[in-house]
C-alpha cells in the first residue's frame, strides 16, 4: 500500500482536463484523504498544453511531489513534457486515439487505453475524462461507488440518466485497463485515510470567504489572473447579504472606489496581481495620506510587466513595502497556508480599519490557485474589530471635526459622512486635524509623526511562523507565502541526515519582524532565504532590517515554476 | 431647514479673484440648501487642480482626492450610503484627461450622484498649459505654436455614452446654473453637468465677454426638446457645444444601485456585517 500517490492529467486546454482533475480530486477528499493541487496552464483559453497534478496522502499535504505514479495523457505532448517526472514504478495511462509512443529513456510503463473509443460509444466523446478516472480508480483499488456522490452533484441536474451514462464510463475504464494490467491491477492502493470531510479549496477561495466572514459589503474589481476567483465569489455571495460588486473599468478606479466606500463606513477592498498593484500605488498612497482604511489583495505572479502571468512568482515584495511615493504607513501580511489566508484576511481589515491605513493582503500564484484539502474554518475565531468609529458628542457643533487629531496612540476619532457634528474634510494634501489644508512645517512634523506612530499599536500574533526545535542550528531555513510546505519538507529532510535545521516563514512583511527573525537569525550558523524570484527581495528586506548579513544565503527560483521538496533539498545542500 | 449660508464655511478660497469657480460654488450651495439638504447630509468629493479645491470650502462631507479620480472615490462612498447626497467636482483636465475613463464608465453606470465640472479650457493649478478642452491653435506653455488637437466634445462625448442627465451651465449666470444643479441633484441617476468656469489668470481667449457673446441658452431655442435625445445631438453639433441649459434628461432609465439584485434598500452602512453561524456553515459546506 502507498503512503502518498501523485497523479497527473494533462491535454490541450479547453478539452475538459480542469474537470477530469476535478471529479478525481473531489473524489479522494471526500474519502478523507489530503490533496494538494497544481494547475500549469497558459494564457489562452483553447489549445496549449495544460495539466493539473494532484498529490494525495492520508496525512496532511502542503507541497506538489516532485514525483509521478500516475500520469494520464489525452495527447503526446503531455506525455513528452511530463515523463521525466514518472518513477520507474509509474505509468501512463493515453488515449489510444493518438497512437500514443513512450519516449525511450522513459521509465514507466505506457498503456494506451481506449477512452475516447468508450466514451464515444457510451453516446459522447466527452465523457472520455470519465472513463479515464475508472482507469484510475483500478489502479488504486478504489470501487466505483467512491464517485457515485461527485457524479451526482455534477451531473443530477441533468437527469438521472446522464448520471448513470457517467457511472457506466467509470466502470468502463476499469474493466479495459484491468484487461491489459492484469496483475498490476491495485497496486497503486493507498493506505486508507481518516474519513473526516474536508473543505477543498483554493487560496483565493480562503481569501474571499474571509473577506466574506470579515463584514466586507463592497467590492471594486479588474479581472486579471491569478485573482479574478476573488472577485467572482464575491459577485456570487455578496448579493446574499445585500452587499454588490462594482467591475470596474481599471484598476485605479477598483481602488479608488474601494477607498470611497470604506470612507463611507463599509469594509470594501479590491483583489489585483502586479500590473493592477502598478496602477493602484496613488491610491494606496491616498489611503495612507487620508488615513481611510483599505485593504488590497496582491496575488502574485510572475512579472515584469505583463511577464508570466499565469506562473508562480514572488517579486511584488519591494514594490509592495516600498510602494507609492512618499512615505505612509502601511501594513503587508503574507499567509502561508489556506487557514492564514483565511483568518489574516479577517485581521486585515480589522488592523486596515483600527490603525486607518492601506493593508496588503500577499499571496503568489501557488498559494491562491493551488487547491488544498482544509480542516473546516473556525467560526468562533472570526472577530471584527473596527477601531475608534464614533458618533460626535455634540451633534450641534459648528465647528469641524478634528478628525486627524493628535492622539496619544496617533489614531483619531473616525466618523462617518452622514453624521450630524461630524462634518470635516478629508485630504491628500497635508493637513492639520481638522482635515484642512495645511503646509506649515509644524503641522506638517505633527502629522507625520501621528500617522508612523499608529504602526506601534499593530496587533498581529505570531508575526513568524517558527519551527525551530535547536538551539544551536545550522541551517535557518526562511521563506513567505507559499513555499511553506516545501521548506517543511526539506527541513525532515535535513534533520534526517543530521544537519541541524530551523524553519521560519515570515508572515508579517511589513512593519518586518526584526525581533523575532533576529533571535533565529543569532541561533544558526547559516540562513537560507528562499524565494520565487530573481533578486533575493526577502533577504534584501532581512537585511536592511536585522543584522548577521554575513550568515544570509539565497536559494532563488524564476523560472515560473514552484519549488519542488527533493530538488529544493539539493539546492539548499548546496549552499550549505 | 438650511439655507445656503449653512453651506458656507471659514475657509477663504485660494482662487484668483474673478475666477469663474466662486460662482460655481456659490450655486452648488444655493442648489443644496433649494433641494432641502442638511449640510451633514452632503458629501462633495472633489479632484485636483484649482477646481478640486471646492470641497474644502462647503460646509459639508468634503474629500479632496487625487487627480482625476474624483468619480469613483465619489461613486464607492455612494454605493457604501446610498441615503447619502454626494457631488463631484473638478476641473476639465481632471474629468476629460487623466479621469476621462472614469468619467465615461460613470456616466455609462449611471450612480445617483452629481457631477459638476469646472470647465475652463485650461490647466489653472500647474500654470497654464493645454488642455483637451482647449481649442486647436490655442496657444499654452505647453503648445507655443498652437494645440494641435481638437478640443474634446464633452456634452456629445456625454450623450453618446447612454448619459440620463446632460446639462451645460455658464458660471455668471448663477440663476441658470442654480436651477440646472438642482435638477441634477433631483434626477435618479448619474447628472453630468459641464460649466464654463473662466480662468482670468491663463486663459485670455475664453473670457466673460467671450462666452457672452458665443453662448447659447436651450431655453431660447423654439422647441427644443430635451427628452429627445437625437434633438440634443443635433443641437449641440450645431451650435459646436457652446449652448446653455439642460441638454438632455431622461426619467425613465432607473439607476445602477436601483438595478443592482440583493443590494441592500438600507444603506450598507446601516446593516450588520457579522455573518451568522447558520450562513458561515453552510458557505463552508459548500466547499466540501
Ligand atoms: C497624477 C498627477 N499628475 C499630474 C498632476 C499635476 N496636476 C495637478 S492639477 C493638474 C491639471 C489641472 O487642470 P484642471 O483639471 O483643468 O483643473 P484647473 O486647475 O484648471 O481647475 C495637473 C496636471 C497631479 N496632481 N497628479
Ligand atoms: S489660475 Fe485660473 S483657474 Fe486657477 S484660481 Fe486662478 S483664475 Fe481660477
Ligand atoms: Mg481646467
Amino acid at each position: 500500500m502507498l503512503h502518498q500517490l501523485s497523479w497527473k492529467v494533462g491535454g490541450q486546454q479547453g478539452e475538459g482536463i480542469e474537470s477530469t482533475g476535478e471529479i478525481f480530486a473531489t473524489a479522494m477528499n471526500r474519502l478523507g484523504y489530503h490533496l494538494y493541487g497544481y494547475r500549469h496552464f497558459s494564457s489562452r483559453i483553447k489549445g496549449g498544453h495544460t495539466n493539473n497534478k494532484i498529490t494525495v496522502r492520508p496525512e496532511e499535504v502542503r507541497f506538489i511531489a516532485d514525483d509521478l505514479d500516475i500520469l494520464v495523457a489525452f495527447d503526446q505532448e503531455t506525455i513528452d513534457v511530463n515523463y521525466k517526472e514518472l518513477t520507474e514504478n509509474g505509468i501512463i495511462l493515453a488515449d489510444a486515439k493518438f497512437d500514443p509512443k513512450n519516449p525511450e529513456d522513459c521509465k514507466a510503463s505506457l498503456y494506451a487505453v481506449p477512452f475516447t473509443e468508450i466514451a464515444a460509444e457510451l453516446g459522447t466523446s466527452l465523457m472520455k475524462n470519465m472513463v479515464a478516472i475508472g482507469a484510475t480508480a483500478a489502479l488504486m483499488n478504489l470501487s466505483e461507488a467512491v464517485f457515485q456522490n461527485v457524479v451526482t452533484d455534477i451531473f443530477g441536474r441533468k437527469g438521472e440518466e446522464v448520471v448513470a451514462k457517467n457511472m457506466q464510463a467509470i466502470e468502463r475504464g476499469r474493466i479495459a485497463i484491468t484487461g491489459q494490467i492484469g496483475e498490476r491491477t491495485g497496486s497503486w492502493e493507498l493506505a486508507p485515510a481518516d474519513g473526516k470531510r474536508r473543505m477543498f479549496m483554493i487560496g483565493n477561495d480562503a481569501v474571499a470567504l474571509g473577506a466574506l466572514a470579515a463584514g466586507v459589503r463592497f467590492m471594486a474589481a479588474y479581472p486579471i489572473t491569478p485573482a479574478s476567483e476573488i472577485m467572482e465569489y464575491m459577485i456570487k455571495k455578496l448579493p446574499l447579504v445585500g452587499g454588490a460588486v462594482i467591475q470596474t473599468e481599471d484598476e485605479i478606479a477598483a481602488a479608488t472606489m474601494a477607498i470611497g466606500s470604506n470612507y463611507g463606513g463599509v469594509r470594501a477592498f479590491t483583489a489585483s496581481a502586479g500590473p493592477g498593484l502598478s496602477l493602484m500605488m496613488e491610491a494606496i498612497g491616498l489611503s495612507g495620506m487620508t488615513e481611510q482604511p483599505l485593504v488590497v489583495i496582491d496575488t502574485q505572479r510572475g512579472g515584469p510587466s505583463t511577464g508570466l502571468p499565469t506562473k508562480q512568482e514572488q517579486s511584488d515584495l519591494m514594490a509592495m513595502v516600498y510602494g507609492t511615493h512618499g512615505e505612509i504607513p502601511k501594513v503587508i501580511i503574507a499567509p502561508s497556508t489556506m487557514e492564514e489566508a483565511f483568518y489574516d484576511t479577517i485581521q486585515a481589515f480589522n488592523i486596515a480599519e483600527e490603525l486607518q491605513l492601506p493593508v496588503i493582503l500577499l499571496t503568489d500564484l501557488q498559494l491562491s490557485l493551488g487547491k488544498q484539502s482544509v480542516d473546516p474554518f473556525d467560526y468562533s475565531k472570526i472577530e471584527i474589530r473596527r477601531g475608534k468609529l464614533v458618533i460626535p458628542e455634540d451633534a450641534e457643533s459648528k465647528e469641524y471635526f478634528k478628525r486627524y487629531e493628535n492622539t496619544e496612540d496617533g489614531i483619531s476619532p473616525r466618523v462617518l459622512p452622514g453624521k450630524l457634528g461630524g462634518i470635516h474634510h478629508v485630504t491628500g494634501v497635508e493637513h492639520d486635524e481638522q482635515g484642512k489644508p495645511s503646509e506649515a512645517t509644524g503641522n506638517r512634523r505633527t502629522q507625520m509623526d501621528k500617522r508612523f506612530r499608529k504602526l506601534e499599536h499593530l496587533r498581529f500574533d505570531n508575526p513568524v511562523h517558527v519551527k525551530a526545535p535547536h538551539d544551536e542550528a545550522d541551517v535557518l531555513l526562511v521563506g513567505f507565502n507559499s513555499t511553506r510546505g516545501a521548506l517543511e519538507e526539506v527541513q525532515d529532510a535535513l534533520n534526517a541526515e543530521g544537519i541541524k535545521t530551523n524553519h521560519a516563514q515570515i508572515r508579517l512583511i511589513s512593519p518586518f519582524p526584526a525581533e523575532e527573525m533576529s533571535a533565529l537569525v543569532n541561533k544558526a550558523k547559516k540562513v537560507i532565504v528562499v524565494e520565487n524570484n530573481a533578486t533575493g527581495q526577502l533577504a534584501n528586506i532581512m537585511k536592511m532590517s536585522i543584522g548577521g548579513h554575513g550568515k544570509i544565503r539565497n536559494v532563488l527560483k524564476y523560472d515560473g515554476t514552484p519549488f519542488l521538496p527533493r530538488e529544493l533539498t539539493n539546492l539548499v545542500k548546496e549552499e550549505i | 431647514m438650511a439655507t445656503f449660508k449653512d453651506f458656507r464655511n471659514s475657509v477663504k478660497p485660494n482662487w484668483c479673484p474673478g475666477c469663474g469657480d466662486f460662482s460655481v460654488q456659490a450655486a452648488i450651495q444655493r442648489a443644496a440648501a433649494n433641494v432641502g439638504y442638511e449640510p451633514h447630509e452632503l458629501a462633495v468629493i472633489s479632484g485636483i487642480g484649482c477646481s478640486g479645491r471646492i470641497s474644502g470650502y462647503i460646509n459639508s462631507y468634503g474629500f479632496h482626492g487625487i487627480h482625476g479620480r474624483a468619480l469613483p472615490i465619489a461613486q464607492g462612498l455612494k454605493m457604501a450610503n446610498r441615503d447619502l447626497k454626494v457631488i463631484a467636482s473638478g476641473g476639465d483636465g481632471d474629468g476629460f484627461a487623466i479621469g476621462m475613463g472614469h468619467t465615461i464608465h460613470a456616466i455609462r453606470r449611471n450612480i445617483d450622484i452629481t457631477y459638476v465640472v469646472m470647465d475652463n479650457q485650461i490647466y489653472g493649478l500647474t500654470k497654464g498649459q493645454t488642455s483637451p478642452r482647449s481649442a486647436a491653435g490655442f496657444i499654452t506653455k505647453s503648445t507655443p505654436g498652437g494645440a494641435i488637437e481638437p478640443s474634446l466634445k464633452p456634452l456629445e462625448v456625454a450623450l453618446t455614452a447612454g448619459a440620463t442627465f446632460v446639462a451645460q451651465g455658464f458660471s455668471t449666470d448663477i440663476k441658470e446654473l442654480t436651477a440646472m444643479i438642482e435638477a441634477g441633484l433631483n434626477h435618479k441617476g448619474f447628472s453630468f453637468i459641464n460649466v464654463f468656469s473662466p480662468c482670468v489668470t491663463y486663459n485670455k481667449v475664453n473670457t466673460y465677454d467671450w462666452f457672452k457673446e458665443n453662448l447659447t441658452k436651450l431655453a431660447d431655442i423654439e422647441g427644443y426638446d430635451n427628452t429627445n435625445r437625437e434633438l440634443a445631438m443635433q443641437t449641440v453639433m450645431q451650435h459646436e457645444g457652446l449652448v446653455t441649459g439642460i441638454v438632455y434628461h431622461d426619467q425613465e432609465t432607473k439607476s445602477y444601485q436601483e438595478k443592482v439584485e440583493g443590494y441592500s434598500e438600507l444603506p450598507l452602512t446601516d446593516i450588520d456585517i457579522s455573518l451568522s453561524e447558520d450562513q458561515f456553515d453552510t458557505l463552508v459546506k459548500e466547499f466540501m
